[in-house]
């Protein structure tokens, strides 16, 4: 009896996985496969049980030839990974002292501030990133307020800058609350110890407080570079036209160049790309859980 | 108990009037909220003595230690260490290393790194530290698990762990909470043997909680008994166990045989008491006015017990009858029902090798004791 529930527990998983991600990706690395058609579905071959051989011959890797032709598509994965890289490493400058506070609160604010952190959910993610386009554009808030006090104004719409802001800004949360969870966990008595043997508050900080909460940061790192790699939202509407990332090329050779086999490609490539970090995430976990 | 010969049975600056104390303790409390949690504690603990606290759970023997390490500030009364005020002195600049109750090792160091954690603080040099933890690892009987991960290590093991750390500095003042709790016996009184040593070599002074009394009586110079954060009494081993200053002290400090009485004649040193339907002849240079109601306490191994009843005009004579007999190889305890309901309990060296017991249960037996084997207590 208990055998066969665990068992059940185990393939749930495993069955999740296979609906909501093997075979869409099946389906999608098979469009990377095929050939752009003026067709309705724009791709060839398609799916025919009666010809099978003729189906799989027809499939090749021509449209990755094309990706590694056309230099748009190296450097949009570079300018991906740079603006995946750059962003964690300011997530991770602004969240840590964020959730470090937040820790040493009294029980009361700490949960006060920990839902200030989360509230932002609860309005849809669009129309926060249309308001920061409200707050930068030309005549916008930020500049309105500036122009209070006799600042000249700055244009940040449209630049690499806007990604930036709003990248960390949608993301935060994902780097506070691994965090937040490692730092808040910590024993006090700890840092009396480290004390005890001498150590100043500082000292203490960066050996014991610090090492001890690196599975948080490593875990909030993770959680935000992974998505960041394939963002497309923000890079679209706060960058400007040579804000270059990986998310707007797929978008674009989908929606407006109609060459789905190559968005296809791009987008099997970008997982690909993605799996040394999904990797690296799940070994911390479980080394996290292990502990 | 102490292997120790005469250096220290000599050692009691407590009773030299010009010796300084190195910690005092002058009139200080902590409360946390309304709860008093140490209650005008005035206390003063000698260079190179081995202090002991001794009490029940909840007492304030940990919140008395936190203040000498600097993580309670006291809401009264000040606290001296070589004559200097400790207020504000943060707690990394004490001269002052605590093993803590709770061990508070770093889970993200091994065995070794923990134990040179304050030796690096210290700024001492590298091949020094490797040195200094080998010889505290060697102390502990941990030299093997100089790499494991505290998480790797069974209770007693992380005991040690902490145990070294706080030895490591060889500090000048080590506060141990506890510190052997967690260990079997056999590897227990290697430490305490350890530690008493260590203490002489290195001339520090140990100021020790621990629940065991036997513990403290075996490791201590002088012992602290404290109920609901007030000291109750202080004294040497000897003294505490043998005059306790009342019945809490002396039920708290082994078994104790209590007689409810009252004085009926006094002619220092002697007195005579009545009680529970009994007649007491005793010994107590302290005993109080004719009338006064009081405690008589008889400690279980100076109470005789025999099958025949002892000669005419013997004092203090028991009847009563055997309820429970406990083995315990070098001693024999006896539960005697004296009364119903009302048992005394009687201690017996076993000097000899009896193959039958000579009493059994139910026996009808008599109990015994000197005149100044009873203390007169009146509270
Ligand atoms: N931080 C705190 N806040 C509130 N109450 C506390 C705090 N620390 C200790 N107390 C209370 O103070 C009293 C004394 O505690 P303490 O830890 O000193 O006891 P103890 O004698 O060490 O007990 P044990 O032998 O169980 O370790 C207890 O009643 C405890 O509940
Ligand atoms: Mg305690």
């Amino acid at each position: 009896m208990r055998r066969d529930k665990s068992a059940i527990a185990a393939v749930l998983p495993f069955a999740w996985l296979a609906v909501l991600f093997l075979i869409p990706f099946v389906l999608v690395f098979k469009l990377s496969l095929s050939d752009v058609a003026l067709s309705i579905p724009p791709y060839e071959p398609q799916f025919k049980p009666a010809d099978l051989p003729a189906f799989f011959g027809a499939l090749d890797f021509e449209t990755y030839r094309r990706l590694t032709s056309d230099s748009i598509y190296v450097s949009a994965y570079l300018s991906s990974l740079k603006f995946a890289g750059v962003a964690t490493a300011l997530l991770a400058l602004i969240g840590y002292p964020l959730a470090y506070g937040i820790s040493r609160c009294s029980k009361n604010t700490r949960e006060m501030l920990i839902l200030a952190v989360i509230l932002p959910f609860f309005t849809s993610f669009l129309i926060r990133v249309y308001a920061w386009i409200a707050i930068l554009k030309p005549a916008g808030i930020l500049n309105a307020a500036l122009e209070a006090v006799g600042i000249p104004p700055l244009s940040i719409l449209h630049t690499d800058t806007a990604v930036y802001i709003g990248l960390v800004y949608a993301y935060l949360p994902f780097m506070v609350l691994p965090l937040y969870a490692a730092l808040e966990k910590q024993n006090a008595t700890l840092l009396e110890a480290a004390a005890d043997l001498g150590a100043t508050p500082f000292t203490a900080f960066w050996r014991v407080t610090f090492p001890m909460s690196l599975p948080g940061l490593a875990a909030g790192a993770l959680l935000c570079f992974i998505p960041i790699v394939g963002e497309f939202v923000i890079p679209d509407l706060l960058g400007g036209s040579g804000t270059l990332m990986i998310g707007k090329t797929i978008w674009t050779e989908f929606f407006s160049n109609r060459d789905w086999p190559a968005a296809s490609a791009a987008a099997t490539v970008l997982l690909f790309t993605l799996i040394v970090p999904i990797v690296l995430y799940q070994r911390q976990q479980a080394k996290v859980l292990a502990a | 108990m102490k292997q120790i010969g005469a250096v220290r049975s000599s050692f009691a600056p407590w009773n030299d009037p010009a010796s300084v104390p190195l910690v005092r303790f002058e009139g200080v409390t902590k409360r946390f909220g309304d709860m008093t949690a140490v209650d005008d504690v005035s206390l003063s603990i000698y260079e190179r003595e081995f202090f002991a606290l001794l009490g029940p759970s909840g007492c304030g023997k940990t919140t008395l230690m936190r203040m000498l390490a600097g993580f309670e500030t006291p809401d009264a009364g000040r606290i001296t260490l070589g004559g200097e005020d400790l207020a504000g002195i943060p707690p990394h600049k004490r001269p002052v290393n605590m093993m803590f109750q709770s061990y508070a090792i770093f889970p993200h160091l091994n065995v070794e790194k923990n134990v040179a954690f304050g030796l690096r603080m210290e700024g001492m040099e590298k091949s020094a530290v490797k040195a200094r933890v080998e010889e505290m690892l060697a102390l502990v009987k941990l030299e093997k698990l100089g790499a494991r991960m505290p998480h790797q290590l069974s209770g007693g093991q992380r005991q040690r762990v902490a145990l070294a750390r706080a030895l490591a500095k060889k500090p000048k003042l080590l506060l141990l909470d506890e510190p052997l709790a967690a260990l079997d016996k056999k590897l227990r009184e290697e430490t305490q043997f350890e530690l008493t040593d260590l203490q002489v070599e290195l001339g520090m002074t140990f100021l020790i909680v621990t629940h065991d009394q036997d513990e403290a009586m075996v490791l201590a110079d002088r012992i602290a008994v404290m109920d609901h954060g007030r000291i109750v009494q202080t004294g040497t081993p000897g003294e505490v166990y043998e005059a306790p200053a009342n019945r809490q002290v002396a039920e708290f400090l082994g078994d104790m045989n209590i007689f409810e009485a009252v004085v009926d004649s006094v002619e220092p040193p002697m007195a005579r008491l009545s009680g529970e339907g009994m007649k007491f002849f005793v010994q107590d240079d302290d005993c109080p006015a004719a009338g006064s109601k009081v405690f008589l306490s008889v400690r279980p191994e100076k109470m005789r017990i025999s099958l025949d009843p002892p000669p005419a005009k013997t004092p203090n004579v028991i009847a009563g009858e055997i309820w429970d007999i406990g083995y315990l190889g070098d001693w024999t305890t006896y539960l005697v029902e004296i009364a119903p309901d009302r048992r005394v309990r009687v201690a017996q060296a076993n000097a000899t090798r009896h193959v039958e017991r000579p009493m059994s249960w139910d026996d009808k037996v008599f109990v015994s004791f000197d005149p100044d084997a009873g203390v007169v207590l009146t509270s």
